[in-house]
């Protein structure tokens, strides 16, 4: 698939809500195509913010975004579309009909792709079934794929909105807390699927998680968020517990943790008071 | 995972298929006949002749009709209108509110306890509520050319034919509110051994006067609408006037008569939601 | 707490009683309708000679298959028209729920008010002098009618629906059409359909009284045989009307029950 460079620059990025509240402040962010980015903080940074200027949900108030190169404000309305088309997002909350099937839930993923014909035709008879099953049986949720969304539990719904992303193929993928209703197994499958999708096809992935523990574990780069600003932004093995901490202060300098039967492959974790944190909210 | 993209999975089947694509063509088996009976030709539209016919009648709906003797006409069409509208309605509430007190569980004193005519009592109410359905299954403008065959034209046929289906509704209405309402007070009253009437007015009636006012007023507006329509089989009114002008096809006076009643409409409207304000 | 006596009297409620005792004497004495004349001995016995001649209807085998018939044709003319309602209620809630500006909001509303406001006869008397005698023009006439009504509920229910599933699929690259269907349209398909369900029953009624003005069916058969004065036919027709308003009114029950099982 030869696509124009998806590489995703931010720079100096604020975003002021309506309401007056600071929600991003002079954020910027470069990453390289191929790159795969966590972020990480206590709620009430701008995590879930930031995720939304990456992926043009929002415009920012200052600041500037390109993506490829190319900023997507400027884009006419056809040129933008195309680009959405080639960035995913995983909500938090997937917003997904209830009554909708998971199979066209997840092939939903392809509509930036597909023509207004064959778009309506599918929802009636899913064109490519055999695709979803492929996605979801990535996140073990294969057998799903024909029962209605109203049917799943809230881990189940949030595997079905990433198994959309899969389903998309896109070359950014920006993953808003992903996993935040899942157990702490299937939290590591989840994650890893999103993984697998930037070491295999090169998607750009940008992850925001509340969990430090998968943060620490899946991402060669961590960057830290707290009030609207970005604390740190360094390579995992330079990431220290007192960072981590220092980032958690208002936290109780407690870290979140998906779970303890996470492998630990990191040395640092000594220091760090272990709290398990099923999900959040 | 990479192995699962190269090489194309076997096609899944959709356990829904089927079932849409049998839904899909039943529909258009059961759609065609449909069509042939409702004698659907859409382009009978277009034929030129009766595009003529009603080019020239709605040509004639600019400008409405100001003729000062129609204007006459028209003024006491509306008036006998309003006038075949309320007094249905209050034929209507007359004969149904105190069917409906007669025979509302909230005030049966056999539910109560055993004492004489146990039976009578849920018979005699499951009788009436069934006549009363009946009545009511049928619209007011088949009992509105019933009334008109059997006493003449006049605005006489169209409120008893308010009065029998109305009735029928504001039954029904008040028997759901007056068991909707505070039943416990009034059963109290009873089991104390007060007469029905006494605990109607004591305990029922403050409860739920306002809704069952409510609804009345709000079944008038819907009086209105039907007194004209009702007029078009010759119960008088606003309809009867609209029926003759349109068989003269005299745009002019249609045009007149349709716009004077989508102001009556509007102002019932605003009348029936002013007064259920006041009520609330 | 049960309250047994009202606190306090409520005077608008009694001077709005007074004034609607007011309106209801004037109205009985405006019609100057002769009560004594109209519930007289000899009204009475005419009136009596009019309902027994009702008595018993005629069931002949070829009379009953012309009621059938005119049943048949009073249904299909409420089902298309209630379809034709169906689909052009969706197409002008989307603007009606104000999802192309304000002004294509505006003239979309007063289209519909305007649509709903005139009842069905008065439709159908008009779409008489349009497409003819007959059931055709009965189908426009409730196809009309009925897309006001439907239409108005349909934007609501547009209007009401979340737009984050929607939105969510547009930063994602979809086209409106495609995200609409998606996210939009399954949240509100299930309603919508129950709605027409619900009106199909109104209409079915209406279907049959729509042949008064000559939109065929049994309401056009009924008309005609009252006008000669056969009762017993009459008869024959309006329990036919009946019966098909019970059929529809249990097969809508049905549906509506067994709504779409799962959709898309």
């Amino acid at each position: 698939m030869s696509e124009p460079a998806h590489d995703v620059r931010l720079v100096s990025a604020s975003l002021v809500h309506p309401n007056g509240h600071r929600a991003l402040r002079a954020v910027s962010l470069a990453l390289g195509a191929g790159e795969r980015v966590a972020v990480i903080g206590p709620s009430g940074a701008g995590k879930t913010t930031l995720v939304r200027v990456l992926a043009t949900s929002l415009k920012p108030s200052g600041g500037g975004l390109a993506i490829g190169g190319v900023d997507p404000w400027q884009l006419g309305v056809a040129a933008l579309r195309r680009l959405r088309a080639t960035i995913g997002v995983v909500h938090q909350s997937p917003p997904i009909p209830p009554r909708l099937r998971v199979v066209t839930a997840v092939l939903a993923g392809r509509l930036g792709t597909w023509p207004a014909w064959r778009s309506l035709a599918s929802l009636f008879v899913p064109r490519d079934a055999a695709a979803a099953r492929t996605a979801l049986d990535r996140l073990d949720l294969g057998e799903r794929v024909f029962d209605r969304c109203d049917r799943l539990s809230g881990g189940q719904l949030q595997r079905v909105g990433i198994a959309r992303v899969l389903c998309q193929q896109a070359n950014v993928i920006l993953a808003d807390e992903p996993v935040s209703a899942l157990d702490p197994a299937l939290a590591d499958l989840s994650v890893g699927a999103l993984v697998a999708e930037n070491e295999t096809r090169g998607a750009t992935l940008v992850a925001s998680l509340h969990a430090v523990d998968l943060a620490l574990k899946w991402f060669p780069r961590i960057v830290g968020m707290k009030d609207g600003e970005i604390v740190f932004d360094r390579p995992t093995a330079a990431v220290t517990s007192a960072m981590l901490h220092e980032l958690y202060a208002t936290e109780g300098r407690v870290l979140p943790q998906q779970g303890v039967d996470v492998v630990d492959r990191s040395v640092r974790r000594a220091n760090v008071v272990v709290l398990k944190r099923p999900g959040c909210q | 995972m990479s192995a699962a993209a190269e090489t194309l999975p076997a096609p899944l089947r959709d356990p829904a298929a089927r079932g849409r694509l049998g839904a899909l063509v039943v529909a258009i088996v059961v759609l065609w006949p449909l069509l042939a009976l409702a004698e659907f030709k859409p382009w009978r539209l277009l034929d030129p002749g009766g595009l003529q016919v009603m080019a020239n009648f709605l040509a004639g709906f600019l400008p409405p009709s100001t003729a000062p003797d129609f204007l006459a006409l028209l003024a006491k069409a509306t008036v006998e209108t309003l006038a075949i509208a309320t007094a249905g309605i209050a034929l209507a509430f007359v004969v149904a509110v105190p069917l409906a007190v007669v025979a509302t569980r909230s005030l049966a004193v056999s539910r109560i306890g055993p004492g004489p005519g146990r039976a009578a009592g849920p018979a005699v109410r499951t009788a009436a509520r069934a006549v009363l359905t009946l009545l009511r299954a049928i619209p007011e403008v088949v009992w509105a050319l019933v009334f008109v065959r059997a006493l003449g034209l006049g605005p006489g046929a169209g409120v008893l034919a308010l009065a029998v289906t109305y009735g029928g509704m504001l039954d029904k209405a008040s028997t759901e509110i007056l068991e909707s309402g505070d039943t416990r007070s009034a059963r109290a009253l009873l089991e104390a051994g007060s007469p029905r009437v006494a605990a109607l007015f004591y305990a029922l009636v403050p409860s739920t006067a306002q809704e069952l006012a409510s609804y009345t007023v709000y079944r008038w507006e819907c009086a209105v609408r039907a007194s004209v329509v009702m007029g078009f089989v010759g119960a008088g009114g606003l309809g009867q006037l609209m029926d003759q002008s349109m068989k003269m096809l005299n745009g002019g006076e249609a045009s007149s008569i349709l716009l004077t009643f989508l102001a009556l409409v509007i102002i019932a409207d605003a009348l029936s939601a002013v007064i259920r304000r006041v009520l609330a | 707490m049960a309250t047994i006596a009202r606190e306090r009297p409520c005077w608008s409620c009694v001077a709005l009683a007074v004034g609607v005792v007011a309106a209801v004497a004037a109205s009985f004495a405006y019609l100057a309708v002769d009560w004594k004349q109209l519930f007289g001995a000899e009204s009475m016995r005419l009136m009596a000679k009019f309902v027994a001649e009702f008595f018993p209807p005629d069931l002949s085998p070829a009379f009953l298959a012309k009621a059938t018939w005119g049943a048949l044709q009073t249904f299909a003319v409420a089902a298309i028209g209630t379809l034709l309602a169906a689909v052009a209620g969706g197409v002008l809630a989307l603007p009606a729920s104000g999802r192309f500006g304000v002004a294509a909001q505006l003239a979309s509303r007063l289209a519909l008010n305007f649509l709903r406001s005139v009842p069905e006869l008065v439709w159908a008397a008009l779409m008489v002098i349009a497409a003819g005698l007959g059931p055709f023009a009965g189908t426009l006439a409730l196809a009309l009618h009925t897309t006001g009504v439907l239409g108005r509920l349909y934007a609501e229910s547009l209007e009401n629906a979340p737009r984050a599933p929607e939105q969510a699929l547009r930063d994602s690259g979809s086209g409106r059409v495609a995200a609409f269907a998606y996210a939009t349209l399954p949240l509100v398909v299930a309603q919508g359909i129950a709605y027409a369900l619900y009106r199909l029953e109104m209409n079915i009624r209406m279907a049959a009284v729509l042949g008064f003005v000559g939109a065929g069916g049994l309401g056009q058969l009924l008309y005609f045989h009252l006008s000669i004065f056969q009762q017993p036919q009459a008869a024959t027709l309006l329990i036919a009307m009946f019966v098909l308003v019970f059929a529809v009114d249990s097969l809508s029950a049905f549906v509506r029950g067994r709504m779409l099982p799962a959709h898309a």
